[in-house]
């Protein structure tokens, strides 16, 4: 029986199940393939018959690989509204693939660690996601799935410009290397300006973790490669795992640093934050983003078990509008009533959260 | 406190707003695109791609391409956009050898077969043979079925 959306999101994760990293900086990692058909226009230039042509040619020889043989295929305008938003929320597709329509769609497989769009920008876009930092993890990953592709998919390629795709900013390599990192003290003692300079010096890019155009709502960014011709994918896998391993060292020494001036200002903050989840009546998604980074702060710094930070990386996903009004099975609710449930659903979960102790291991990291 | 927290938006738009972007940074990108191409449409009006019907008015409108040989028509466009926006001008990466040694194939089994019923034609039955033997053995190469259904 082929997977459903709703068995999909019910599914174990990648990102919201797998427990068996504890990083305390980096909560995932993705690399991204942007890859097109050679005798066809790119999608945004073709016509509806040629989409649906590319998207029956492409997703056949997606379903045919072995990393996604069992996934779930879909048609973006064949699925409701509310369940293009969580998978957008899931990072699972792009917001640009959710508002297109004729032609346009995804496979995923099941833990949601492998997902491919077809007929966004490009004709593919491959993605695999990793919890942590497994940078060379994931590429190993999507290097496979993308040589079983072109066994008998035929690309776009140059000699000369490498993988042709529909914006020359992605030309070469077609690769974008991302972590999503978690900066607490970084924001707090302000030295984000600082920490954004110095990625961009670096050929890197930083911006907020729900994408263009939102707010860094949970100290949350994503940092990834800004150039793909010119250098091979592997030599920007090792650059930019030296750029995020310097953040990581950063934030570390920002965090010690928040401890020693200032002792009690951490654990007021966190034990705060943990107030408002557990007592709460009413959270805004960006308030929840704030206080769930708060408590992972608190994991990090030895107030809770480790175990936790598992629990609250799910929170963080389904805490957002769409994940709240899935839940719910109400279809139309206003954002008050959103609120509402957000904080319900906060408050049960953090009824069994285990009341954190200030006194541990401070520096530990 | 915690509002301090909220505060600190570094999205890519707030955080060109507020300069924190580097100008060697990803919006940059978006610029130089924009900036290359603005002296240019006058001189190279008239161009337009073959294959997809794109004019370089277009790709100025949403910086994307039509189709693959969008890059060969406007190679004069694009070659000194892509230098300014990569770390270098020549792909240095993964080659997708498969479909490479396919399409290789497939142009050889191509001419073999333009050269075969050329034989065929002027009469020169010797190398139609040879021709025909060529094509078995390109054909198997390339894991297709021995013999053409023509
Ligand atoms: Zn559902
Ligand atoms: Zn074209």
């Amino acid at each position: 029986m082929p997977l459903s959306i709703d068995n999909l999101i019910s599914a174990r994760a990648e990102l919201t199940d797998n427990s068996s990293t504890k990083c305390p900086v980096v909560l995932m990692t993705r690399i991204r393939l942007a890859r097109n058909l050679a005798s066809h226009n790119f999608p945004g230039r073709a016509q509806a018959v040629e989409r649906r042509e590319v998207f029956a040619q492409c997703r056949e020889a997606v379903m045919a690989t072995k990393a996604l043989k069992r996934g779930v295929s879909m048609a973006v305008n064949e699925l409701e509204p509310l369940h293009r938003q969580v998978l957008v929320e899931r990072h699972l597709i792009s917001r640009e693939l959710s508002n297109s329509s004729e032609g346009a769609g995804a496979i995923i497989n099941k833990d949601q660690s492998v997902s491919v769009m077809i007929n966004e920008e490009d004709h593919l876009r491959i993605q695999v996601l990793r919890n942590g930092l497994q940078l060379k993890r994931a590429w190993n990953a999507i290097d496979t799935l993308d040589t079983a592709l072109e066994g008998t998919l035929d690309y776009a390629f140059s000699p000369r410009l490498g993988y042709i795709t529909a914006c020359p900013t992605n030309v070469g390599t077609g690769m974008r290397g991302s972590a999503m990192m978690h900066l607490p003290a970084l924001v707090i003692a302000g030295q984000m300006e600082k920490v954004v300079r110095a990625v961009n010096q670096l050929g890197m890019v930083v911006r907020g973790l729900f994408g263009e155009g939102s707010d860094a709502s949970g100290s949350m960014f994503q940092i990834s490669n800004q150039t793909t011709l010119g250098e091979s994918e592997v030599d920007i896998v090792k650059r930019l795992q030296n750029v995020l391993q310097s953040i990581v060292d950063h934030e570390m020494n920002a965090r010690a640093k928040l401890l020693e001036t200032n002792p009690a200002k951490l654990p007021d903050k966190i034990g705060r934050a943990y107030g408002v989840l557990k007592h709460g009546h009413i959270i805004s998604s960006s308030e929840a983003m704030n206080l769930l980074s708060l408590v992972r702060l608190g994991v990090d710094l030895g107030y809770f078990p480790d175990e936790l930070r598992t629990g609250i990386d799910r929170l963080f996903i389904e805490a957002q509008p769409g994940h709240i009004s899935h839940r719910s099975g109400q279809k139309n609710l206003n954002s008050e009533q959103r609120d509402e449930l957000r904080a319900t659903h906060l408050r049960e979960e953090f009824a069994n959260f285990t009341t954190p102790g200030y006194a541990s291991a401070v520096g530990e990291n | 406190m915690n509002h301090k927290v909220h505060k600190v938006d570094l999205c890519e738009s707030c955080a060109q707003a507020k300069g924190v972007t580097d100008p060697s940074g990803f919006s940059l990108a978006d610029l130089l695109l924009k900036a290359s191409l603005n002296p240019e449409p006058d001189t190279v009006t008239g161009l337009r791609c073959e294959q997809c019907g794109f004019t370089p008015e277009e790709f100025k409108k949403t910086g994307r391409f039509g189709c693959p040989q969008c890059y060969e028509t406007f190679t004069d466009i694009v070659s000194p956009m892509l230098d300014n926006m990569h770390k270098g001008t020549v792909h240095v990466g993964k080659v997708p050898e498969r479909a490479l040694l396919r399409k290789q194939l497939h142009d050889r089994l191509h001419n073999l077969e333009t050269s075969l019923s050329e034989a065929i034609k002027s009469e020169r039955y010797e190398d139609a043979a040879k021709f025909r033997d060529e094509i078995v053995q390109v054909r198997e190469e390339a894991g297709l079925a021995p013999t053409p259904t023509s």
